[in-house]
């Protein structure tokens, strides 16, 4: 297996443990938790993806010369994906506050009275 | 005029998004002033989406590119340009999917007006409210996928926060945080599958991509993770249970915008099936498992609906099950389109519309289904707000007798009910007419299955109105009264709509529901050739 | 204007309406010709309630809205048993679905398309 699909891999062990996590534990922070740990996972396999084998930093000034550079667009991705990211984890621990200040817990398994 | 037509599709995410971060300034100068600037920014978002429809379904819904700046679109760039490349591309989908945005944010934001009259916190829920318009309109009108996404999160975290808006009651906590939980878990999956498609072809541009999109290992992985990501965030069943939280906890008119943003993720399922995968990848398995969520979406919603005894739960059940009538007409259509192109080749498409084949009959009705739908649901949640407030509860077994004192609210209520339920001469009945005639071709029992559910849905309905408005006077109802004007006017509006495409159907099909409807069935190549330039 | 047409039939609006107005027409020609000569307010008009007296509180007389279709409920009551029962308010329960269906979804692509 070549060394460089390392970081895929890992990204995908990353997906899979926020999933895992989303489905068997209980406590709503947990659960949190795991939505992050599948955003982490995406965000790197999006920096993954612009990797190129010796190339350095896309940036222009004092580059040396016939060196060739990581693209830089799943970068942007990578950043605009992070931003997106805090402002989703926010609005959910918000959430889970205002949760537990009227049921009383935290356990999924707990707050469900809109069913059926 | 010109200026505001070619800058059409940037205003329309600009302006109320300028909007939305005003609005708490402006609120602090008085709410007289603030819905003022509200009301302009939506009637001028109204102006725009019909001028861009006049443009788009003028040119006979070819495709327009924009370009951030409004120059002349070239490709590739010549010299000097700067090079910010993220187009937007309207065609005759898009257009029309603006036209059933303008109209819901319009009314709804009406309605809104009056709804937060005597409480506070207004500014801040027009500041969402306009957050959330300027991206379904994003997700309409953009023509690049990681942009799309954008404007997914963007829609997905201003729903959530209007759905659990109101901090003090104890359901819509747990509504939203499931909400946002949903959204979140869609949209990074969606994020992800757009990671794999731009590692695998290099671009992000919807055209482009779907020029070189061949139908490999990967490509398949990523068609399945935008296929349930989106139809999640639709309403699917069976991944559907988020949806009767968010739209029975969110605020009356919110409710209706919400359908929109549903709407708006199917528009972009639509766009990956029809525009991006259809007619490179055309697989006839695509076609069915859209049928099969479809049968499943219609079905359970509806029996779903007919045991609750919370009013808006009831109708957030009925909008998921007419979300599947939708996904029923364009899977027919991607089915049919599917076999079209397995036997004779691509360019027997434009054949088979002239001789009005079922497949783009199905189309035309699923995607004719999207405006009455939005326009019927819309008007059930306004007057289902107005029946909340009247009799002061939200349980069907506790309510009643409110027909005696609110007489137009019963009756806007009643057309809105039975016209979703597809009863002739409105609207709903000649939508679904389309995809009873085009699904009986492709298999009788995927229509027999509609048409049954249509029925249910009226039984649903009349359940409903029997348990409001029937009845004797009881004292509890002695000081209700038909709501004033400001909530009048946005429901008479929707009334007006149902009646007019009801009774005028050929007429709208013709000029507003076929340029979208051709966009899909065969404009692959004229999206690809408006980017590209000739390919 | 001349309503829709779908290939194997059409719908034309303004026909049926128009029937219908003829037909609510005649219905109320039929009305108007029949007997006029009855006293408001006095017994001749009062609800028929199998013989008994309408009673005074609304709640024994108004059908609430979970018992109007009660018969038919019940006549589906094995599904709903088993449908309702899905319908658990737990959030892992609605990641459950929507990763089986994705992964449903993915098999079929990828060993079909």
């Amino acid at each position: 297996m070549n060394i460089g699909n390392l970081p895929f891999v890992v990204a995908a062990l990353l997906v899979i443990f926020g999933l895992y996590t989303l489905l068997f534990k209980r406590n709503l922070i947990k659960l949190v938790i795991g939505i992050t740990l599948i955003e982490t996972g995406v965000n790197l396999f999006l920096v993954t993806l612009g990797y190129r084998t010796g190339g350095i930093s896309p940036i222009y000034t004092y580059a040396p010369e016939a060196q060739q550079m990581v693209l830089p667009t799943p970068q942007a991705l990578t950043l605009t994906s992070i931003v997106i990211g805090l402002a989703t984890t926010a609005l959910l621990l918000s959430f889970a506050v205002f949760v537990h200040r009227h049921y009383g817990t935290l356990d999924v398994r707990k707050v469900k009275e809109l069913k059926g | 005029m010109t200026a505001l037509t070619t800058h059409a599709p940037v205003l329309l995410i600009a302006v109320p998004l300028l909007g939305a971060f005003a609005a708490p300034l402006v609120g602090k100068l008085g709410r007289g002033v603030r819905n003022t600037l509200i009301g302009l920014i939506v009637l001028f978002v109204a102006l725009l989406a019909a001028l861009l429809a006049v443009d788009v379904f003028g040119a006979g819904g070819a495709p327009t590119v924009y370009e951030l700046g409004g120059g002349t679109f070239t490709f590739p760039l010549s010299g000097g340009q700067i090079p910010v490349r993220i187009l937007f591309e309207v065609d005759g989908m898009s257009a029309f999917m603006g036209l059933i945005t303008a109209l819901i944010v319009l009314t709804g934001a009406v309605f809104s007006f009056s709804y937060w009259k005597e409480r506070s916190g207004g500014n801040l829920y027009f500041s969402l409210f306009l957050l959330l318009t300027a991206g379904i309109f994003g997700m309409q009108l953009t023509g690049d996928m990681f942009n799309f996404f954008v404007f997914l999160e963007i829609t997905s975290i201003a729903a959530a926060g209007l759905v659990g808006f109101r901090v003090w009651l104890k359901q819509s906590q747990e509504a939203g945080f499931k909400v946002m939980a949903m959204y979140t878990l869609s949209g990074l999956l969606v994020l992800l599958a757009i990671g794999l498609l731009y590692g695998q072809h290099g671009h992000l541009n919807i055209a482009t991509l779907a020029n070189s999109i061949n139908g490999g290992l990967v490509d398949m992985i990523a068609l399945g993770l935008l296929l349930t990501g989106l139809a999640m965030k639709a309403g699917a069943v069976p991944m559907h249970m988020w949806a009767p939280d968010a739209y029975g906890e969110a605020p009356a008119p919110t409710s209706a915008v919400l359908v929109a943003n549903s709407q708006a993720s199917l528009y972009g399922l639509f766009r990956v099936l029809f525009t991006l995968f259809g007619v490179g990848v055309s697989a006839s398995a695509l076609g069915w498992i859209l049928i099969v969520l479809a049968l499943l979406t219609i079905f359970v919603g509806v029996t779903m609906a007919l045991i609750q005894h919370d009013l808006k739960r009831l109708i957030a059940y009925g909008a998921v099950s007419q979300i599947g009538y939708m996904m029923l007409g364009v899977g027919v259509g991607l089915a049919r389109q599917a076999s079209i192109i397995a036997s004779s080749g691509v360019d027997a498409l434009s054949d088979a519309a002239t001789k009005l084949d079922f497949g783009l009959v199905s189309l035309q009705g699923g995607i004719f289904h999207m405006l009455n739908d939005a326009a019927c649901v819309g008007l059930l949640f306004f007057a289902s707000g107005v029946i909340i407030r009247a009799s002061g509860t939200r349980d069907l077994n506790r309510m009643g007798g409110l027909g005696h004192r609110m007489m137009w609210t019963s009756i806007f209520f009643a057309i809105g009910a039975v016209a979703l339920a597809g009863v002739p001469p409105f609207n709903g009945f000649a939508s679904k007419y389309l995809i009873y005639e085009a699904s009986f071709q492709l298999s009788p029992f995927l229509a027999v299955i509609a048409v049954l559910s249509s029925i249910l849905l009226l039984a649903v309905f009349v359940k409903a109105f029997q348990a409001a408005f029937l009845g004797p006077k009881t004292d509890a109802t002695a000081h209700v009264s038909d709501p004033s004007i400001g909530m009048m006017v946005p429901m008479a509006a929707l009334v007006l709509v149902i009646i007019v495409f009801g009774l005028f159907p050929g007429f709208f099909v013709d000029h507003i529901v076929t340029p979208a409807a051709k966009a899909l069935w065969l404009g692959h190549k004229a999206y690809i050739g408006a980017v590209l330039g000739g390919i | 204007m001349n309503g829709l047409t779908s290939g194997f039939g059409a719908w034309n609006p303004i026909a049926w309406a128009l029937l219908f107005v003829g037909i609510l027409v005649v219905s109320f020609i039929v009305r108007a010709r029949g007997n006029k000569s009855y006293k408001r307010g006095s017994g001749q008009t009062k609800v028929f309630l199998s013989g008994n007296e309408e009673p005074a509180d609304a709640d024994s007389l108004h059908v609430r809205g979970d018992h109007l279709y009660w018969g038919m409920i019940d006549g589906l009551s094995a599904y709903y048993r088993r449908v309702k029962a899905w319908h658990t308010g737990i959030f892992s329960d609605y990641v459950a679905w929507f990763v089986g269906v994705l992964a449903v979804v993915i098999v079929i692509l990828v060993w079909v398309g």
